[in-house]
């Protein structure tokens, strides 16, 4: 719909009605929030515009109680005229889409009375997986950063509890989020050693351990089974299809320092190539993880790296210029048949002075060569608020309204990119968010 | 302790003496006017967030008093300015500690410092070590220039940022109130001001408001120093005050759009008089900014009657000059009602001719210690920005570049040295506001802040690393949304 059409359709009365014949609490919960926002009060309504009583939310198959995944439909129609004020959509998850695009479209006049243009939208996403990515490693966020909500957590330990996670899920579920969990190994694993003594690789010098530790130790036997164990609970507590399983930035060094190391390498024949050993870990880790009927997400590594994964494995590419360019990067995965995500141009953690929402807005996801059968296996991609720098007390600034460039991105089309048009438009949904 | 005291040594004691739980007796000796502020138990005491515990050490002394005493008169209903003196002494030796100063306002700094100095061991005891610090500031000048005509500023803001700069012991407020996007700033005398070049009228600050930060300042031992930029930066003056600002023209033809001030006009200076005597009575500090940045001449180049005025005065087409016309001018206005006067540093580079005593804020990047060189060696006060624009943001721990300066790290004598009364850290406020000001501006400012209190041998990274990480905390826990400055976690 223009935003800016001349003709204006309806009044909202207070209290505007969702008529809907599916998941009442689902997604008209969300909705309600949203129309409660929106229509307060007391009015004083031009009258000689028809009134619309009520908004009907048409849904086909509701699956209210189930989860989003990757392949949930997010489609829906938006129409307003003089006769009719209906969203439809196929699942609750284009309902979620649609009220969101509703809310928005609400305006309201110097008078205060609130109105909607006449509307004829056919909306659905450009791609299926558009992400955030949170870090709460660096810094503890609490959950009420997480949340923006109500959270119950204990600020002293700065543990997230089983029923911690269990709300974010539930949160994020009913306004169609899914949640992505990642436990990065073998790199990036420096706490979990004091937990579980013996899982990290202990670092030489010479003869002698230093005392430090290195990454995961993949020659040993416990490691698997504690991964086992691990991965085993993790795969129950979250319930998304796919686990993100890391699997970038290991540091050799402290391998190649152990003697143990040296000779299991030469007994597997690896030489001196630490990626085999690397590949290696990650294929034993991949197959415990599919044992579980789970799909997975890694870093690029895992691929650059050339580890034996699954087809069906998705590589969310993240370093901008090594290997080689993230486009030849996209281009490479997808010719190879894997799926991909694309973080790399999106690292909203990478602040700088001045507007480089623009930038960020300006990156176009399938720019690389490739036929459209590879280009189809670009799934989407993620913004990533990497932790070094951020925690409660400057997270939604750095990542709002910046993430709003990544997200439009990657619902609309391709041939929405005026920055011009794009500048007006999110400067009004910023204060909008303030709201 | 942020900032590091003159004579840190002494605050290694290993002796400590111990509070009782929860209760400090202060007793204010020789002083008829200083009231104990009250904030300073909430933080010493951390009243919503500890658990207090009754002293357990048996080998520590109890500290049951804070003694203190005001030497000479202690100036408590008088503002502070660049004179006030913030000295203090501060000797914890248990049962009694004592905190001297000459004035109150070195009794604030001395507080802040005791605040910090103070801790909880293991069982949850307020401890502070034996300590005896003689401290004083390096530099007299130590500001943070806050913007809010790019973005008003909600009062509640600008509060919160009074209280974050008496933590670490900032004592000016460059406030840097209107300019080209909106003028804030409620007039008495010309109300059109802020009716017609306000973002709205719920955009504004009234008399009362700019009364409440003045003294809510005041009671931190903070200047507030207004800045009314001109004769560039102010395209919203033009909205309430007709004929004030330069009609552009397009060949013979006015474009319909304005450039700076008007310097050719009477009326423009019978203006100025009358809105600077309304200025010096509503804020009460002995300066007043007066700008004088980024000049753009286009405007007045295009101008046929500013052309035949250049040509009568023998300006030629030297536009600097017409600029330094009205400096001169509006500098004469702002000594006609005693205010002393700071300019931006193109005032001193485009040759105006400016009264002893006037100070120059250096701003550019390029060569800054040259511009110092330069104005000091010419005999003018200098405030240092140039290294210290908070606004520019980038990826990492930039604080570390703010602590590396050195403010006299230029060519020059003794005596120029001593001109450069301090600096101030700048949040132009293009993309800052409510939202996101807090985090952007600490702890980064911190760091200007040690630079502009402690002494210069003061440098080790590591170490300001170390306490800094704990100041943020601090600040986080008082109420001041301070961003990390890398991994980790506060312990509360």
């Amino acid at each position: 719909a223009d935003f800016w059409s001349q003709e204006f359709s309806g009044i909202l009365p207070p209290g505007l009605c969702f008529a809907t014949n599916a998941c009442y609490r689902t997604a008209v919960q969300s909705g309600y929030q949203v129309a409660e926002s929106i229509v307060p009060g007391d009015i004083e309504g031009k009258q000689h515009a028809p009134e619309k009583s009520s908004l009907v939310i048409l849904v086909g198959t509701p699956g209210c109680n189930e989860l989003p995944s990757l392949e949930s439909g997010e489609n829906y129609t938006l129409t307003i005229n003089d006769d009719h004020c209906f969203l439809l959509s196929e699942t609750v998850w284009g309902a979620l889409r649609g009220l969101e695009t509703f809310s928005q479209l609400v305006w309201r006049s110097p008078e205060g009375a609130f109105f909607i243009n006449k509307t004829e939208i056919e909306d659905f996403p450009r791609f299926p997986h558009r992400g955030l990515l949170l870090d709460t490693s660096r810094h503890y966020l609490p959950l009420t950063s997480i949340l923006d909500t109500l959270g119950s957590y204990d600020p002293a330990t700065h543990i997230y509890t089983a029923q911690d996670v269990k709300e974010v899920i539930e949160y994020a579920r009913l306004r169609g989020i899914r949640v992505l969990a990642e436990f990065d190994t073998p790199g990036h694993t420096l706490s979990w050693g004091p937990g579980v003594p013996g899982l990290l690789t202990p670092c030489y010098s010479g003869s002698h351990p230093t005392g430090t530790f290195g990454p995961v130790n993949p020659i040993l036997n416990t490691t698997y089974e504690f991964m086992s164990a691990f991965f085993l609970e993790v795969s129950s507590v979250f319930p998304d299809f796919y686990l993100h399983l890391g699997g970038d930035e290991v540091d050799f060094t402290c391998w190649k320092s152990n003697p143990d190391i040296q000779a299991f390498m030469k007994k597997q024949g690896f030489g001196n190539d630490f990626k085999q050993l690397e590949s290696f870990y990650i294929q034993t880790l991949l197959s415990i993880v599919s044992a579980y009927d789970k799909g997975y997400v890694v870093w690029q590594e895992v691929f650059d790296n050339k580890v034996k994964v699954r087809p069906d494995t998705i590589i969310q590419v993240w370093r901008e210029e090594t290997p080689v360019h993230y486009t030849k990067e996209m281009e490479l995965i997808t010719r190879a048949g894997f799926r991909a995500l694309l973080s790399a141009p999106w690292y909203l953690n990478h602040i700088t002075y001045g507007p480089d929402w623009s930038e960020i807005y300006m990156v176009e996801p399938l720019d690389f060569k490739g036929s459209p059968q590879q280009k189809a296996l670009v799934i989407g991609g993620e913004a990533c608020m990497w932790g070094e720098y951020v925690d409660s007390t400057n997270l939604a600034p750095r990542l709002w309204p910046r993430a709003g460039a990544v997200a439009e991105r990657l619902w609309s089309s391709e041939l929405v990119t005026s920055v011009d048009f794009a500048f007006k438009r999110l400067t009004r949904f910023r204060c909008e968010l303030l709201r | 302790v942020w900032s590091i005291a003159q004579n840190s040594p002494n605050l290694f004691h290993t002796k400590c003496s111990v509070f009782s739980s929860n209760y400090l007796d202060v007793i204010r000796a020789r002083s008829s006017c200083f009231a104990f502020p009250g904030r300073y138990y909430d933080y010493i005491f951390d009243f919503n967030k500890s658990q207090l515990g009754p002293a357990k050490r048996n080998s520590a002394v109890e500290l049951k008093q804070l003694l203190v005493s005001v030497v000479l008169e202690p100036e408590c209903d008088l503002y502070p300015s660049i004179t006030s003196d913030e000295s203090y002494t501060l000797a914890v030796e248990g049962p009694v500690a004592f905190l001297k100063a000459n004035r109150v306002w070195g009794v604030l700094r001395g507080l802040e410092t005791f605040s910090q100095l103070i801790y909880q061991d293991s069982y949850g005891t307020f401890t502070v070590n034996e300590s005896n610090i003689i401290d004083s500031p390096r530099f007299p000048h130590r500001g943070i220039l806050i913007d809010t005509a790019r973005h008003f500023l909600p009062i509640k803001t600008i509060l919160k940022t009074l209280d974050a700069m008496a933590f670490n012991k900032f004592n000016v407020l460059h406030w840097h109130i209107v300019d080209d996007q909106s003028f804030p700033y409620q007039s008495v005398a010309f109300p059109e001001l802020s009716n017609k070049g306000s973002y709205s009228l719920s955009h504004v600050y009234t008399p009362n408001d700019v009364r409440t930060v003045i003294e809510y300042a005041r009671l931190r031992g903070i200047r507030v120093i207004p800045e009314f930029d001109s004769p560039g930066h102010t395209q919203s003056w033009g909205k309430g005050q007709k004929n004030l600002l330069t009609p552009c023209y397009n060949g013979p033809k006015q474009s319909g759009t304005f450039g700076p001030i008007n310097p050719i006009l009477n009326s423009t200076y019978c203006f100025l008089s009358q809105f600077f005597k309304e200025v010096s009575t509503v804020f009460p500090d002995q300066f007043v900014h007066l700008g004088g940045d980024e000049v753009e001449f286009t405007c007045w180049e295009s101008n046929p009657e500013v052309i035949a005025f250049m040509k009568k005065k023998g300006f030629g087409r030297d536009f600097q000059r017409l600029q330094s016309f009205y400096i001169q001018k509006l500098l004469g206005i702002v000594s006609t009602v005693n205010k002393g006067a700071i300019v931006w540093q193109e005032v001193f580079d485009d040759h105006a001719k400016l009264n002893p005593g006037t100070v120059v804020q250096v701003w550019k990047n390029e060569m800054y210690p040259v511009t110092q060189a330069a104005v000091t060696a010419a005999g003018f006060p200098v405030i240092l920005s140039a290294p210290w624009y908070l606004d520019w943001i980038s990826y990492g721990q930039d604080w570390r570049n703010y602590y590396k300066v050195d403010p006299l790290d230029f060519d020059g004598s003794q005596e120029q040295k001593k001109l450069v009364i301090g600096g101030e850290a700048c949040l132009w406020g293009e993309y800052v506001d409510a939202t996101n000001l807090t985090p952007r501006l600490w702890p980064r400012a911190s760091a200007v802040g040690e630079r502009l209190w402690s002494q210069q041998n003061i440098k080790d990274l590591e170490d300001a690393y170390d306490r800094l990480t704990i100041h943020r905390c601090r600040m986080a826990r008082r109420g001041i949304a301070a961003e990390p400055l890398f991994t980790g976690y506060c312990n509360f």
